[in-house]
């Protein structure tokens, strides 16, 4: 694995909560990684298990889906049906030879700004432990070949 | 509808190996109402198929296409076109097992193999759960039972039940499942017509079940 390996993470960031966090994170000028993409969504139960797989086959080392708190979706309960569909998406990625892990749901507070770098660090740390997305490397070293 | 389930993705590589470049193609029917086989399945099952395939150093070429229905040879038609421009070796088919079998006898210079498990004729309980409700005897009889199907869903198939497992109104075979019998009775002493079951049933007539080989229904006014 080279050392040099910076993790290419992409988060689902529902509106009312999780991106109010990254926003927070950013006004106060927390320092957290800047691997993480972040991507907005309305809600956390508008992230489909496809986004997700898709974003993977394309080569993110990892997603994040970060919603409300449990109990706080402004949906009533788009985070509890984001927390199933990743949970349904590690299986899936489990069954494809992809470590589930590199896929993980977080529940921040809009007023959590440190929250949100707490979460980025640890999604980075967790995804430079398991190395880049094996598909990217194995997309490289196949074209290597060619 | 018909209730399907995906078969795992390890013994759907298995049926693959060999192929680089395939079809897979989804059913607007029964399957997409209980999310076995629809758009967005197939899309799922498209993309964890490539992601194991180059995972295990062999790639492979997915395309999608879901049809309105698999279980009509008009439909199946429209698979024509992409087969005979396309170069695929293998089709793949997220439909109950009558859409596979519909595209193996219409295309001899495929493979055809199957993404689901068809598993009963049956009904939504709740949102991602499914029951089955119908075992297609061929000779329906639930008004006797206040409308209720106790050949299906019934564990032991009894028509004279309860047996000595109803507990609570659960079946003794899973505490999940509603002792139909404990419902029939239910619903038959609300209409009032509980002496009704205690009119001897005769042995039930499987005779449109498994016997005389394939079923089939003909409608004489509709046949061209």
């Amino acid at each position: 694995m080279s050392e040099n390996f910076e993790p290419r993470i992409v988060a689902f960031c529902c509106q009312y909560c999780s991106y109010s966090a990254a926003d927070l994170a950013g006004s106060m000028r927390l320092s957290y990684p800047p691997n993480v993409k972040v991507v907005l969504v309305p809600c956390t139960g508008r992230v489909d298990p496809l986004h997700i797989l898709r974003t993977i086959e394309n080569g993110a080392d990892g997603v994040c889906v970060a919603g409300c708190l449990e109990g706080d979706c402004h949906f009533l309960e788009g985070n509890f049906k984001a927390k199933k569909r990743v949970a349904y998406v590690q299986r899936i990625l489990s069954e494809a030879g992809v470590e589930g892990a590199r896929v993980r749901m977080f529940n921040i507070a809009a007023s959590d700004g440190p929250g949100f770098a707490e979460a980025a660090r640890i999604m980075t740390e967790t995804i430079r432990a398991l190395g880049p997305n094996p598909l990217s490397i194995k997309t490289e070293k196949m074209s290597e070949e060619l | 509808m018909i209730i399907a389930e995906r078969k795992p993705i390890k013994e759907l590589l298995e049926m693959l190996a060999g192929h680089d470049r395939v079809l897979l193609v989804g059913c607007k029917g029964c399957v997409t109402v209980c999310n076995a086989g629809g758009v967005r399945e197939v899309g799922v099952l498209a993309s964890a198929l490539r992601i194991a395939r180059r995972r295990q150093g062999r790639p492979i070429e997915i395309d999608e296409m879901t049809l309105d229905r698999q279980c009509e040879p008009e439909f199946i038609s429209w698979l024509e076109e992409p087969l005979r421009e396309n170069g695929y070796t293998a089709v793949m088919s997220a439909a109950c097992s009558v859409g596979p079998q519909y595209i193996a006898e219409r295309f001899d210079n495929v493979a055809v193999m199957p993404a689901l498990n068809t598993k009963f004729i049956g009904g939504t309980l709740e949102h991602g759960v499914w029951a089955e409700f119908c075992r297609a005897c061929g000779n329906c009889g639930i008004h006797n039972f206040g409308g209720l199907c106790p050949i299906t869903r019934c564990s032991k198939g009894l028509l004279h039940g309860p047996c000595a497992g109803s507990s609570g109104g659960k079946c003794e075979v899973r505490p999940e499942v509603d002792c139909i019998w404990h419902l029939i009775y239910t619903r038959m002493k609300n209409l009032g017509q509980v002496d009704k079951l205690k009119a001897l049933k005769p042995a039930k007539n499987w005779s449109g079940y498994w016997s005389g080989g394939v079923r089939r229904v003909v409608r004489e006014d509709l046949t061209l």
